[in-house]
Formats: C-alpha cells, sequence, structure tokens
C-alpha cells in the first residue's frame, strides 16, 4: 500500500494521529491509576491541594481499615459466589438452547428466535417492580437466588452459543455418534459441548463480568451490609460517611483488580464476543 | 426411538428459556401493567385508580417531569454525544498500519468491565471541589473558577455526563469496529478513484456503510440512556438526596426506585416504568425512521 491509499489520508500526520489516541488512553486510563494511588494513601491525607500523584505506603493499613467499616469476607464471598453460580449455569443452559437453535430443525425455531430477540428489547426497569414482589413470595429475597435464576438461560447467551455453534459442530458427527446410540442429550455433553469450547469460554467470562458488577439487581435483593455483595457494600460504605477515604479506596481496587486480570488475559474473547454479538444481532 | 429423540430434543434443550422468561419476563411484565393502575404498596393493592397514577405523572408530579428532562439533558449529552468521539475513534483503529492497536483496545475498552460504584467513587474524588485534579488543573492550568461538581445543579449533570461518556466510549469504539471490519475495501478505491481522500472518503463512504452499526449503537444508547441510574445514584448517594441539589441528578429511572423500594409506592412506580418504556419505543422508532431516510 502507497501513501495515497492510507486510509488516515488528510486526518494529519501520523504523530498528531498516536498523539489523540494516547490522550485517550490517559483519559481512560488515568482515574485507574488515580484509584491506585489513593488506595495507597492514609485515609487522612486523601484530601490534599495539590491532588495526589504518587504511591504512599499505606494501602495494608487502608485495607484494615476497610475490613473494619465492612465485612469484606462476606461481601466477597457473595460476589465471588454468585458471579461462579451464574456462570456455570448460564454456560450449561445457554449451550445448551444455542445447540437446538444451531443443530436442529423444529417448527418453532423461527418464532422462538425471533421472541428471544424480543426479550433482548425489554428494559430490565420494566419488571423490577413486580419481580421484587415475586421474590418475596417466593421467599427468593435476601438470597443468591435472583441474581442467578433469572437469567440462566439469558437470550443474549443462547444466540451467542448459537452463533459459534453453527459452524463449530459438523453434521456428520452427530449422525455418527446417534448411529453409535448415543442419546441426543448425550450428544450435548458429549460432543456439543467440548467442540464449543471457545464459545464457552467467551459467555463465561462475559457473564462473570456482568454478574461480579451486577449493581441493581444485588441493591434490591440484598439490602443489608452484611449479606451483600462487594459493589453494594462500597456504595453503602460511600453513602454512609464522609471521614476516611483510605479504606474505600482500598475496597475499590480490590473490587476491581480480579476483573482487570481477567480482562487483560482474555481480551482477545471478550472483545471479539461483544463484536460478534453486535454486528450479526 | 432415534428418530423421536432427534424431535423431541430441541424443544427440551429451548425449554428453560421458555419457562424462565414465562416466569420471570412475561408474567411480570403483565403484572406490572396491572399494579400500575392501582394503589399499591407493599402489602398489596389499595384502592384501584385507573389512569390516575399516569396523569399525576405527567401532569402534576414536578419530580417526574423534572427527572424527564435530566434524563434527555443526560441521553444527549451522555449516551448520544460519545458517538461523536467513537466514530472516528474506530476509523483510525481500524488502519491497519497503526502501531498498538491491541493496546489502545484493551486501554478504551477497561472503562466498560468496571463496575459503576468504582467508577462512581473514584470520580468523585476526582470531582472534589478544593481537593480534586478536575479542579486542580482548572484553576492552576487553566487559570479558571473551580466548578462546584457535585453541588451546582448544572455542574451535577455535566459530572454524570463526563462518567457516561467515559465509560461507554470505548464499548461503541469497538462496536463500530466491528462494522468496520465489514466494509469492502474495494469501496474505498474506487472513492479515492472518484477523488475523494480523508475526511470526505470517510463521510460519503464509511458513514453511508456504517449506518446499520449506527442505528444498533443508537439504539442501546437510546435504551441504556433512558434507563441512567447506577452513576447518578451512587454520585448523589442514593436515596437520601434523591439526586443531589434542586434534584439535579435524580434521572427517571432513579426516581422509579426511589419511588417503589424507598417511598413503598409500587402502583405508581409501575406506572414510570410504563412511560419511560413507551418513550423508548417511540425514539427506537423515531431511530429506525431517521436511518431509514439516510439510508435512501
Amino acid at each position: 500500500m502507497d501513501q495515497k491509499s492510507s486510509s488516515l489520508g488528510r486526518f494529519g500526520s501520523k504523530t498528531i494521529l498516536y498523539l489523540i489516541l494516547m490522550v485517550f488512553v490517559f483519559i481512560f486510563g488515568f482515574p485507574f491509576y488515580y484509584m491506585f494511588v489513593l488506595s495507597t494513601v492514609p485515609g487522612t491525607e486523601v484530601y490534599r491541594n495539590p491532588p495526589h500523584i504518587f504511591f504512599k505506603s499505606s494501602f495494608f493499613t487502608n485495607i484494615r481499615a476497610l475490613f473494619d467499616d465492612i465485612p469484606f469476607a462476606i461481601n466477597f464471598f457473595n460476589s465471588f459466589g454468585i458471579a461462579t453460580l451464574a456462570t456455570v449455569t448460564v454456560i450449561f443452559f445457554c449451550t445448551m438452547g444455542g445447540f437446538a437453535l444451531a443443530k436442529y430443525d423444529f417448527k418453532w425455531k423461527k418464532p422462538i428466535f425471533v421472541l428471544m430477540l424480543s426479550t433482548m428489547a425489554i428494559p430490565p426497569f420494566l419488571n423490577i417492580i413486580p419481580f421484587f414482589k415475586m421474590m418475596i413470595f417466593f421467599q427468593w429475597y435476601g438470597t443468591w437466588l435472583p441474581l442467578i435464576v433469572p437469567g440462566m438461560a439469558n437470550a443474549f447467551g443462547i444466540i451467542l452459543m448459537t452463533q459459534f455453534m453453527q459452524s463449530s459442530i459438523p453434521d456428520a458427527l452427530m449422525d455418527a455418534a446417534r448411529i453409535d446410540g448415543l442419546t441426543e442429550f448425550g450428544i450435548l455433553t458429549r460432543i456439543a459441548f467440548p467442540l464449543s469450547r471457545s464459545g464457552i469460554a467467551v459467555l463465561g467470562i462475559m457473564t462473570f463480568i456482568n454478574s461480579w458488577n451486577n449493581f441493581l439487581g444485588a441493591l434490591v435483593m440484598l439490602p443489608n451490609i452484611q449479606s451483600t455483595t462487594l459493589p453494594v457494600a462500597l456504595s453503602k460504605l460511600f453513602m454512609q460517611m464522609d471521614g476516611d477515604r483510605g479504606g474505600l479506596m482500598a475496597g475499590t481496587v480490590l473490587a476491581v483488580v480480579p476483573l482487570i486480570f481477567v480482562f487483560i488475559a482474555f481480551n482477545k474473547q471478550i472483545i471479539s464476543g461483544l463484536a460478534a454479538g453486535s454486528v450479526k444481532g | 426411538m432415534v428418530e423421536t429423540g432427534k424431535r423431541i430434543a430441541p424443544y427440551v434443550f429451548i425449554s428453560p428459556f421458555l419457562i424462565l422468561f414465562a416466569v420471570f419476563g412475561l408474567f411480570p411484565i403483565l403484572y406490572s401493567i396491572t399494579i400500575s393502575f392501582f394503589k399499591w404498596t407493599l402489602a398489596g393493592p389499595q384502592d384501584f385508580r385507573g389512569i390516575q397514577n399516569y396523569i399525576s405523572l405527567l401532569t402534576t408530579d414536578p419530580f417526574f417531569i423534572g427527572s424527564l428532562k435530566t434524563t434527555f439533558i443526560l441521553l444527549v449529552f451522555g449516551s448520544l454525544l460519545q458517538h461523536v468521539f467513537a466514530i472516528p475513534l474506530a476509523i483510525v483503529l481500524n488502519d491497519q498500519k497503526v502501531k498498538g492497536r491491541g493496546f489502545f483496545k484493551i486501554m478504551y475498552f477497561l472503562p466498560y468491565i468496571t463496575s459503576t460504584v468504582v467508577i462512581a467513587l473514584v470520580f468523585n474524588q476526582l470531582y472534589e471541589q478544593n481537593y480534586g485534579w478536575f479542579n486542580f488543573i482548572i484553576e492552576n492550568w487553566l487559570g479558571l473558577e473551580g466548578v462546584k461538581w457535585i453541588q451546582n445543579p448544572g455542574a451535577i449533570k455535566a459530572s454524570i455526563a463526563i462518567m457516561v461518556n467515559w465509560r461507554f466510549i470505548g464499548w461503541n469504539t469497538i462496536i463500530y469496529l466491528a462494522g468496520l471490519q465489514a466494509i469492502d475495501k474495494v469501496l474505498y478505491e474506487a472513492a479515492e478513484i472518484d477523488g475523494a481522500t480523508g475526511f470526505r472518503k470517510h463521510w460519503h463512504v464509511t458513514v453511508p456503510l456504517l449506518l446499520p452499526i449506527i442505528f444498533f449503537a443508537v439504539s442501546m444508547s437510546i435504551i441504556g440512556g433512558m434507563q441512567l441510574f447506577e452513576e447518578p445514584f451512587v454520585l448523589m448517594k442514593g436515596y437520601e438526596t434523591m439526586g443531589g441539589p434542586s434534584n439535579a441528578g435524580l434521572t427517571s429511572a432513579y426516581y422509579l426506585l426511589g419511588t417503589g423500594f424507598n417511598f413503598n409506592r409500587f402502583g405508581k412506580a409501575s406506572a414510570i416504568a410504563w412511560i419511560l418504556f413507551a418513550i423508548i419505543m417511540a425514539m427506537t422508532w423515531m431511530n429506525k425512521v431517521v436511518t431509514d431516510r439516510l439510508q435512501r
């Protein structure tokens, strides 16, 4: 490709281009950097002019303060437990549903697919009030169940898996398995699951991240700071007090770091999964 | 035997979705219509009110009308403005000659995977009137007067809009990038033969071809923006302040939650939900009409 066919064209010279890209890196990166810095600043020194820019040494003091402020172990366990169970169940039920849509022909396939697409357009706020009342009636209020069960077989996950499985499971292999006497459920567990590993990885990571960050659901269903998830506990701590910010900032770091690791490790899968879901969706 | 299994299996496999949708999707939606016609607290229905909840919300409730205005302002400057940044960023990142595209994508996408609570807590520190970075830069580098980011009603809206932009520009960039990668390179070459370069080439080739993706991304922004809740709720400290001074940060979804879970008025809250739903549908439809007209 010569210079003329570069799609940058008149947008400006390369230097300016990279400068703009780096400015956005700074815009998106700086709040994270500042969060890490503040998590190491003693709570009494957080408010300072000029604001902090360098790391201090009080990270573990702040962590201890955080542990006094909120039942961190319980909150972390709840976040982790809910996200893990949500991920496992979503993987199972969405792979199963996706398998049906990708590899079988049946009469109600089209209408079910359309129904799925339309459920994705329903705003969650539309049913939160009756959902809350239902959860009280089911005696699920205050438990993990409302944050796991309703989303187990969600349309987004099923459609994502349908797209992956259309190309990754050969029909001939399924027929051969039937001749060998495998049941349809056997084909699902022994053939479809192993062959959809890459799709399952995308779905699993995205589910874990969404569940870990789920604020609204946990706020409504687990309002008690003693039994809620980490984001809700941090928000309650923030709303309660105005004094010591060191513990709070240490808490934000602990809430974010696991996800940053997951994201950086799987960034290609996450970004491609999102792109696949949107372009076809 | 095998044939029967093959016929029944797909229905069995898809049944969890149908059952869960019926119980946790369809039923609550129908139920919420009923609730919205009653004066209804946690204990159950008190009075049938017909469409009184809707009428009073739309005509006499200053909080709801104010919350709609706030929601629209934030929709424009928070949810829609970000496309102005995301599309050019995606065009630049789509250039194979740009080095480090993987790094840029990771950095731009990082805000999206971060908990909104964490984002609000960090931005709260950045917005701090006397000790935050925003005012430090404004006062010492630009020589202007500092902004009361979390106290002044106008500034509160700006604070929330900045957070929304910050969180979703990268998400939209990735969506547009996926759309751009589907565009045939031949079209660019044709445009260049016709003498179009740089900005004009993208305006005449890229943007029209990107319209379906723009429609998708803008629709998602409308759906998300009309339900904006977490950013203002955490930044303005929840039910205590209901949006801060002059309720400046009170979005309609925030008001819905407060009406239901704090003030125990479930009927009114359900009516808010349906009004919001109607607005979302109308705006998505308008978006469709505009997109169709532009595509012609």
